[in-house]
């Protein structure tokens, strides 16, 4: 019964925000109300408000995808007991990314595809099912979605659990009862449309982007009547500023992403149709400057040499509002990508001094291999920093945004380009990292591969013959592939990391107010590390390789628990199932390459663990 | 090893998947809705080619059924769904090929009447027609004429219509050459037995015009030899399809100009392919 008054509080806490925004200016430089110094926080720290204080409502577990909670009853002292206290199949052994969600006393799963949600009574021991509900997606999505049937999550808003199956259906289920509400097409998998990320609601409109940039599909952005489903706009990633949903309150902070229709001028006639730019990853919200942020895709066709231009609006990180769906900034990190360098990674909100001012900060640790810094409310580029090697760039010019490339790197056809750094994979999946406003550090997920483009083989696709090009990926230098990286984000610098040498970290991080980061390998370990410090405090192994992302809550009993799935796949983790082989160094677009421990490590699985003390 | 001992291996080792087969049986994956090469009611030429195979083989043919998109091999062939992929491209990656049944190449495809005539990528009128290619993703290609025309910075007046169209449509393929009998674009460059076939069907005349590879194109085949793919430690079936295709060769010729694939009688760099790109892995 604690759950449901939690659950009214933070109702309470929304509708607050909504009455306190309508009235007054909401350009206000000031932190007040809408974010917070959390207990234990540094001074001048603040983070958007409400945490994930108990519960664990929406993917990140806050708007501002700190994935930090304040839960501290399991912590540095304690944490050698951690043991585990349930365990949950969901027979479906394929990659178990994102995490689950604990509203009350329930806790809700998501499988991989057919995309079933499972319930479950956390006030009975054993954790039994209460329900189950089945949406049966069209089963021509399985042979579409180009990297492991995944799903990552879903959000609770107004008595729902909602979220999306992979046939490109947003789909909405009553929270007690399990039965469907409504259920809303949002793409069409006829065209290579999937849906595997995870919504967020943010003044009752649901956010909602689309998967499938491999096979040239226009990346779009939806939003969602959270009572109803219907949809309420649709902001396309490429085409007519109409359509991108930009108007006379977009003002991008550099000169380069100023002009009319760039998501037309900037591709050869027709092409921006099959432009990509898709938005697969995280989604966050601020209350108080009513912006949603997100970043979109590579560009299609993934071939450079067919697309000339700047190929807005793919690779970009945007700022909308959630209401009218219109553009408010936009900042394109990497024109013309030629690198299959998504930039759909979490944007991480706080707000803490910068260079002796209080900012309110975007932190987006990129899949390009650089830690951006940018203002959230102008889009300036703060600070762009390396945080694994790096080739195709030097850096960024904050004056102009403009990345300075690599020329000997960029990819054409025929040419051989060896040693791009880092692989198409990244510096960092879409795994994502969590800020403590206890240490003021983003820790950060990451891996080490570079790649050769290279050479040319014999392909065939839909009938059709064709020498292609090759992609090639393996291990960058330094000896090591995984990094779990604690990074100073005031100062821009790496403080401590912890190396895997065979295989990537891909999977989500928690951090507490107990100064633990929690993450897993994809080995299948799962740790507790000293989040000052960096020494592993605690591990446990677990079945299968860790993919999805750590995430904590208060039980009916009063302790912490914190909870995490286990069960390899997605693009990377793909190589571990059966039906990937490893002998061939091109396979999984090329990732196979970088993957060849894999299969001696890890097997697939599908268990959900819940840990307590 | 026999075939027939060969298959009854398979079968073992697929039991999960599809137990009721009899141990003489030539499993085929296919795309359920790509003519000429396949559709579900077997009306392709790759169909009949099998067909052909199977009977001569007393085995009994069975199909997978499944959109050749990105993964194809992966989802099918490389999982035991199926011992057999008929018309691959001799060296496919991935892939144990056979002996090549035909061989075929691009086309430019123009409307009859206004009788352009294109065969080379540097005719001058490339530069201003409105030029029709079809656009994929997988694993970040493009096809040969993308590349052609890009690397002599054509790039404005080229029109990308996805290889893959809608999977609710017929045939989505031919969406390309829909676009030229429609007059949205002037010409396109298509492979060979989905240009002929669809030329044979159209209401609109159509020309075919094989691309003749010049020097820029020496490391870029317009050419293909095409074959049965099987996976690669399936050298015994491999040799008997070998034996078979050789024994055949009148009855494929037969039904491949059936469906008016071009043959070009062209001299090709490509014929190497095989040596060159298999011992690379």
């Amino acid at each position: 019964m604690d759950r449901m008054i939690k659950t009214l509080r933070y109702a309470g806490t929304f509708a607050a925000t909504t009455l306190l925004l309508s009235g007054s200016s909401i350009a206000i430089a000031q932190s007040n109300g809408m974010t917070t110094n959390v207990p234990g926080a540094m001074s001048n720290v603040h983070i958007v408000s409400p945490v994930a204080d108990g519960q664990w409502t929406m993917p990140a577990g806050d708007y501002g995808n700190t994935r930090y909670s304040p839960l501290d009853k399991i912590n540095t002292g304690n944490v050698q007991n951690l043991h585990v206290v349930g365990t949950v199949s969901t027979g479906i052994p394929h990659g178990h990314e994102g995490a689950p969600l604990v509203v009350g006393s329930t806790l809700y799963i998501v499988t991989p595809y057919p995309d079933n949600l499972i319930a479950l009574d956390l006030s009975k021991p054993g954790f039994p099912q209460k329900w189950i509900f089945e949406p049966n997606p069209d089963i021509t999505s399985v042979g579409i979605a180009c990297c492991d049937v995944v799903n990552r999550g879903a959000s609770y808003a107004d008595g729902k659990i909602i979220y999306n199956t992979l046939d490109a259906h947003t789909v909405a289920v009553d929270a007690n009862t399990g039965k469907l509400v409504w259920k809303t097409q949002v793409g069409d998998i006829h065209f290579g449309e999937t849906t595997t990320m995870a919504p967020v609601v943010a003044r009752n409109v649901v956010i909602v982007g689309n998967s499938g940039g491999e096979l040239g599909v226009r990346g779009q952005l939806t939003g969602l009547d959270v009572k109803t489903g219907k949809i309420l706009w649709k902001a396309y990633s490429t085409g007519s500023d109409a359509d991108v949903k930009i108007g006379s309150d977009f003002h991008p902070f550099y000169a380069k992403d100023r002009g009319k229709d760039l998501g037309l001028s900037t591709w050869t006639p027709g092409q921006w149709k099959l432009g990509g730019g898709t938005i697969w990853g995280w989604v966050s919200y601020d209350p108080e400057l009513n912006l949603i942020y997100y970043g979109t895709g590579n560009p299609g066709v993934w071939n450079e040499d067919m697309r000339p231009g700047d190929n807005k609006w793919s690779i970009t990180i945007w700022a909308r509002d959630p209401v009218t769906g219109m553009a408010k900034w936009a900042y394109q990190v990497e024109p013309h990508d030629g690198f299959d360098y998504d930039e759909i990674m979490e944007n991480v909100l706080i707000d803490m001094p910068w260079h002796g001012k209080m900012r309110k900060l975007l932190v987006h640790p990129g899949r390009t291999g650089f830690v951006f810094v940018m203002d959230r409310e102008t889009g300036e580029l703060l600070s762009a920093e390396k945080f694994e090697p790096v080739t195709w760039a030097n850096g960024f010019d904050l004056k102009t945004g403009v990345v300075d490339t690599n020329a000997s790197m960029q990819t054409h056809f025929g040419k051989y380009s060896k040693g791009i750094c880092p692989s198409s994979t990244g510096a960092k999946e879409f795994v994502p990292s969590s800020f403590s406003p206890k240490t003021g550090y983003l820790y950060i997920p990451a891996h080490n591969t570079c790649m050769d483009y290279e050479g040319t083989a014999v392909n065939y696709i839909a009938g059709t013959p064709y020498l292609g090009a090759s992609v090639r990926m393996y291990p960058g230098p330094g000896g090591y592939q995984g990094e779990f990286i604690a990074w100073d984000v005031a100062n821009a610098r790496k403080v401590w990391s912890i190396k895997d040498p065979d295989l990537p970290v891909y999977s989500g991080v928690l951090t507490t107010g107990g100064d633990l980061a929690f993450y897993g390998t994809m080995e299948g370990w799962f740790r507790a590390v000293d989040t000052k410090t960096g020494k592993i405090l605690w591990q446990f192994k677990t079945g299968s390789g860790i993919v999805g992302n750590p995430m904590t809550f208060t039980g009916p009993d009063g302790k912490q628990y914190v909870a995490i799935y286990s069960g390899v796949g997605g693009w990377m983790g793909a190589t571990a199932l059966p039906s990937v082989s490893t002998d061939d160094p091109y396979a999984a677009l090329g990732v196979v390459g970088a993957m060849k421990q894999i299969k001696a490590k890890t097997q697939p699985g599908d268990m959900l663990y819940v840990f307590g003390y | 090893m026999s075939l027939v001992t060969k298959s009854f291996g398979l079968l073992l080792g697929s039991l999960a998947i599809m137990p009721v087969l009899s141990a003489q049986s030539l499993r085929v994956c296919a795309d359920p809705g790509n003519l000429p090469y396949s559709d579900v009611q077997k009306q392709g030429f790759e169909n009949r080619i099998a067909a052909l195979i199977a009977r001569d083989l007393n085995e009994e043919l069975h199909y997978f059924w499944f959109p050749q998109r990105d993964n194809f091999f992966r989802k099918t062939i490389n999982q035991g769904l199926c011992d057999v992929v008929m018309g691959v491209p001799v060296g496919m990656k991935g892939l144990e090929t056979t002996r090549s049944y035909y061989r075929s190449s691009y086309v430019f495809v123009t409307r009859k009447d206004q009788d352009l005539r294109i065969s080379s990528f540097d005719d001058p009128r490339l530069r201003s027609l409105k030029i029709g290619v079809h656009v994929l993703s997988e694993q970040g290609d493009s096809l040969p004429p993308v590349y052609a025309l890009t690397s002599r910075g054509i790039t404005k007046n080229l029109v990308g219509i996805s290889i893959f169209g809608n999977l609710n449509e017929k045939d989505p393929s031919t969406d390309l050459l829909k676009a030229v009998a429609d007059k949205q674009v002037d010409v396109a460059v298509v492979w060979g037995p989905l240009a002929g076939y669809f030329a044979q069907h159209s209401p609109v005349p159509l020309s075919l015009t094989p691309v003749v590879e010049g020097p820029r194109e020496q490391s870029l085949p317009f050419h293909f030899e095409i074959a049965i793919g099987v996976r690669r430690d399936e050298t015994a079936l491999r040799d008997a399809l070998d034996a078979e295709l050789e024994r055949r060769r009148g009855e494929i010729a037969k039904i491949l100009q059936s469906y008016g694939v071009p043959q070009p009688n062209i001299p090709s760099s490509s014929s190497d392919i095989r040596k060159s790109e298999v011992c690379g892995y």
